[in-house]
């Protein structure tokens, strides 16, 4: 049975790690035999040697960056989720919120962070922290939102013959009911929380996250160590994502068997 | 018939407005149901048996007419918590364990953990689920689930349970172990039962009235007294069972069926 399993894990792991290996090797022959120049692409070799001698800036330049996608992601998620209450709550709220959420989302958050540096100062961290949280809101409004309409009539009825008030169904029903709605944003938002978080490091500000790292390395022709620091932020990305996924398994266990 | 019925209905009409005009769901009706009796509404689809049962809940508001449970308003006997109600759809909140459903009723009303807790084990015991109290609606079957369902409709000692076709989505044979174990559950508790079902032999097994209704307008054509000697499986075979079904049969078809002596049980309306 474990023996199953696991034979069933590694049938699941070997695919993408050989593609994987067998697409660098490709890279490399590419960037070597078709003496590709290294401003256009470097060869994996090449961002190698230049990784391991940054690797502990790209730390450091990550957990900048991280820290600002973490509080820009829970307070993002936070405000998101309440407004998605409020809106399941009270009618005017949700005819306020909703076109607003449509429109806003159509609009590309990030161009909001030169506007955020010049009213917080591009010194302070609180304009990064603020595009990442806007990013993050409208995929946890509308995902919560959604999950919080969709209440069974027979919920409805039964909560209406046990004399629930208002809140009581939005905390026993509509609630837990948009937990897995509410996962599927929080897992879109884990990741573009990265994404907002780097990309608002290239309009100025603090140099200290990874997409400041980035823009200094490419402008001083250091291509190998500018990919290194994209290596940075992919993992980085990559683990926002995975705790994201990691905390829907534990804290949503009515979806588990589906998954 | 002195004292207080159980559920004392008077005039009621029923309409619904919708887009495609006005729907005349229950007309004339007037039912009392007394304390401690069992009595199934059966009827043709679309007849008005939810609405009627809907009515007593106060899910919806009557157009006209008077709807008494206990004494009291409709309104205020869900107010007080004096009915508890299964529906054909379970209704059971996934995210709950099954005891943690079991004690919906007990959390929303303010009853403490440690007497939730002994309340739902007593209940769950009773209808044979003790071993399931840990897990999930979603890993039960359908009888299962229906069993948890009518345990949380009889959390809170209601003096009237309500009952919405609640074994219409099971096979005959667990069709026919609910109900037994429905009326073992009566015997103990007392409580009055309304329950909806379209099957003749399910009301005549059950029941102490039969009230037929016919549809457009949803109406009341006769009210069916079954008198069984016993409520076992034998009394599937008794002869008052059978004549209880040809009654019933007779009225949903509005004339006496064939080759049966007239005037067995009921009183016409
Ligand atoms: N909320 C409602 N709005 C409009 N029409 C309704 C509503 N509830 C029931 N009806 C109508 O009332 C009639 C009786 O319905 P129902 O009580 O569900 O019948 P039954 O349970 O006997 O099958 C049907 O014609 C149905 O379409
Ligand atoms: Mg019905």
């Amino acid at each position: 049975m474990n023996g199953l399993l696991a034979h069933r894990r590694a049938a699941l792991v070997l695919p993408p790690l050989l593609a994987g290996v067998a697409a660098l090797a490709i890279w490399q022959a590419v960037v070597v035999l078709g003496r590709i120049a290294t401003f256009v692409l470097p060869s994996p070799t090449a961002i190698a040697t230049a990784f391991g001698t940054v690797a502990p800036d790209v730390v450091t330049a990550a957990t900048a960056t991280g820290t600002t996608a973490l509080v820009g992601l829970v307070a993002g998620s936070l405000a998101g989720v309440a407004a998605a209450v409020l809106a399941a709550r009270l009618r005017v709220f949700d005819e306020v919120l909703s076109p607003l959420s449509a429109a806003a989302n159509a609009m590309p958050i990030i161009a909001l962070a030169p506007v955020f540096n010049a009213m917080f100062g591009s010194t302070s961290p609180v304009p990064r922290r603020l595009v990442v949280a806007v990013a993050v809101f409208f995929p946890l409004f509308v995902n919560t939102a959604r999950g919080l309409r969709q209440v069974s009539p027979v919920h409805t009825e039964l909560m209406r013959s046990l004399d629930a008030t208002g809140w009581a169904f939005t905390r026993h029903v509509r609630l837990p009911g948009a937990v897995p709605h509410l996962f599927t944003g929080l897992r879109l938002a884990s990741s573009l929380s990265v994404i907002a978080a780097v990309v608002a490091e290239y309009f100025g500000g603090r140099q200290d996250g990874l997409g400041s790292r980035i823009t200094s390395a490419a402008s001083n022709s250091a291509y190998p160590r500018a990919w290194s620091y994209v290596l940075g932020a992919v993992a980085l990305g990559l683990v926002f994502y995975l705790v994201a996924l990691l905390l829907e398994r534990l804290l949503s266990p009515h979806t588990r068997r589906s998954l | 018939m002195t004292g207080t019925a159980a559920v004392e209905i008077r005039g009621l009409e029923q309409r619904f407005e919708t887009r495609r005009g006005s729907v005349h769901a229950l007309t004339g009706i007037d039912l009392r149901i007394e304390a401690g009796s069992f009595v199934s509404l059966i009827g043709p689809s679309g007849c008005g048996k939810s609405t009627l049962l809907r009515c007593i809940a106060d899910l919806v508001t009557p157009t006209g007419g008077e709807v008494l449970v206990g004494g009291v308003s409709a309104r205020r006997a869900r107010e007080e918590h004096h009915y508890g109600i299964a529906f054909q759809a379970a209704g059971l909140l996934d995210w709950r364990t099954v005891q943690r459903n079991v004690e919906l009723p007990l959390e929303l009303h303010g009853v403490g953990k440690r007497d939730r807790a002994a309340r739902a084990a007593h209940l769950l015991e009773m209808v044979g689920l003790a071993d399931f109290a840990r897990m999930r609606p979603a890993e039960l079957s359908g009888g299962m689930q229906q069993r948890v369902a009518i345990a949380r409709a009889l959390a809170e000692e209601p003096p009237l349970l309500l009952m919405d076709e609640p074994f219409g989505a099971l096979d005959e044979m667990t069709r026919e172990r609910m109900q037994a174990e429905l009326l073992a559950i009566r015997e103990r508790t007392g409580t009055t039962v309304v329950f909806v079902t379209h099957s003749i032999a399910e009301a005549v097994f059950c029941s102490t009235q039969v009230v037929v209704m016919s549809a457009r307008p949803g109406r009341i054509v006769r009210v069916v007294d079954v008198d069984l000697p016993t409520r076992d499986e034998d009394a599937r075979e008794h002869p008052s069972f059978f004549a209880g079904i040809t009654a019933v049969r007779e009225a949903l078809r509005g004339r006496p069926v064939r080759g049966v002596p007239a005037g067995l049980g009921g009183d016409d309306r």
